[in-house]
């Protein structure tokens, strides 16, 4: 099983809802979420924003469809780290063998 | 998932339309009861005219309110939300649809629309209801048109009071200052038809 831990979001928004509300909207999209959120750019009717998430296994599907509902656009993926963990049951099969 | 309330709030927030609704609310609530008003002061002044015909007359004016507030602000609201959605897209070069901006364009000319038809409505309806209590039998400490009078200047004074609550003065000030505006036009209303 694969948890992606941590994703480096470049998202494009408009100005409202404004930074600190499109934040705590994403980080209660998980239990454990922590998010990191700096405006990069500001325009007339828009800013570009670089998103740092970090979670134990964060939900990229919920994340986006947060970030769409809200009315911003996920421009790109800058930064991943995703750990690979055994499956409970393979660590079960395992301690089964050993004994 | 947010509760419907507070889903409305958020869409109220996002779009920065609290002061509309407001505004909506106090300009067509004063509308609401000085017409009402006005009709009644008219009735007082005039030969004297049965409650039913009164009450009729004055329902009718209030159902036109009510209607008159929903279809224009709707019909100028949507226009208003589909310009600045359309406005949005073109700056985030996507369909904002499926998004909290899509449902506040779809939704908010709805909420904007039933408050400014139905704050007349509702305040004209309890300037009414001395007369509905009247024409039913009951009792009243005066005239039916003198108690809708005066609720109709309570009215006007509490929309005063809200006023007051908002900018944050005085509210007994706003609220006197409001009251005042009706009772100018009762001078005016008693010194046009009376003579």
């Amino acid at each position: 099983m694969v948890s992606v831990r941590k994703l480096v979001l470049d998202i494009l928004k408009p100005h409202h809802p404004n930074a600190l509300e499109f934040a705590r909207t994403i980080a209660a999209v998980g239990s454990d979420y922590r998010v990191c959120l700096v405006v990069l750019e500001v325009d007339e009717n828009t800013e570009t924003l670089q998103l740092t998430l970090e979670g134990q296994a964060i939900d990229f599907d919920a994340v986006q469809s947060t970030i769409n509902n809200l009315g911003g656009s996920l421009h790109s993926i800058d930064e991943v780290n995703v750990q690979s963990e055994p499956d409970q049951n393979e660590l079960n099969k395992g301690d089964t063998d050993s004994h | 998932m947010r509760k419907p309330v507070e889903y409305v709030k958020f869409l109220l927030h996002l779009t920065r339309t609290h002061g509309i609704v407001r505004r909506y609310f106090v300009v067509n609530g004063f509308d609401g009861a000085l017409t009402m008003l006005g009709l009644i002061m008219g009735f007082m002044i005039s030969s004297p005219a049965s409650l039913s015909v009164i009450i009729n007359a004055c329902l009718g004016a209030a159902i036109a309110l009510g209607v008159s507030g929903v279809s224009s602000a709707y019909v100028s609201e949507v226009a208003e939300r589909k310009r600045a959605l359309t406005k949005l897209e073109d700056a985030m070069v996507c369909d904002l649809q499926d998004s909290a901006h899509g449902d506040a364009a779809r939704w908010v000319p709805i909420l904007i629309a039933l408050v400014n038809g139905l704050a007349p409505l509702v305040i004209s309806l309890l300037i009414l209801t001395p007369l509905w209590l009247s024409a039913a039998g009951v009792p009243l400490p005066l005239s039916p048109l003198y108690v809708s009078i005066t609720v109709a200047l309570i009215l006007i004074f509490l929309l005063g009071v809200f006023l007051g609550r908002i900018s944050e003065v005085s509210w007994w000030r706003s609220g006197i200052q409001t009251l005042l505006i009706a009772l100018v036009t009762a001078i005016l209303i008693y010194l046009v038809v009376g003579f």
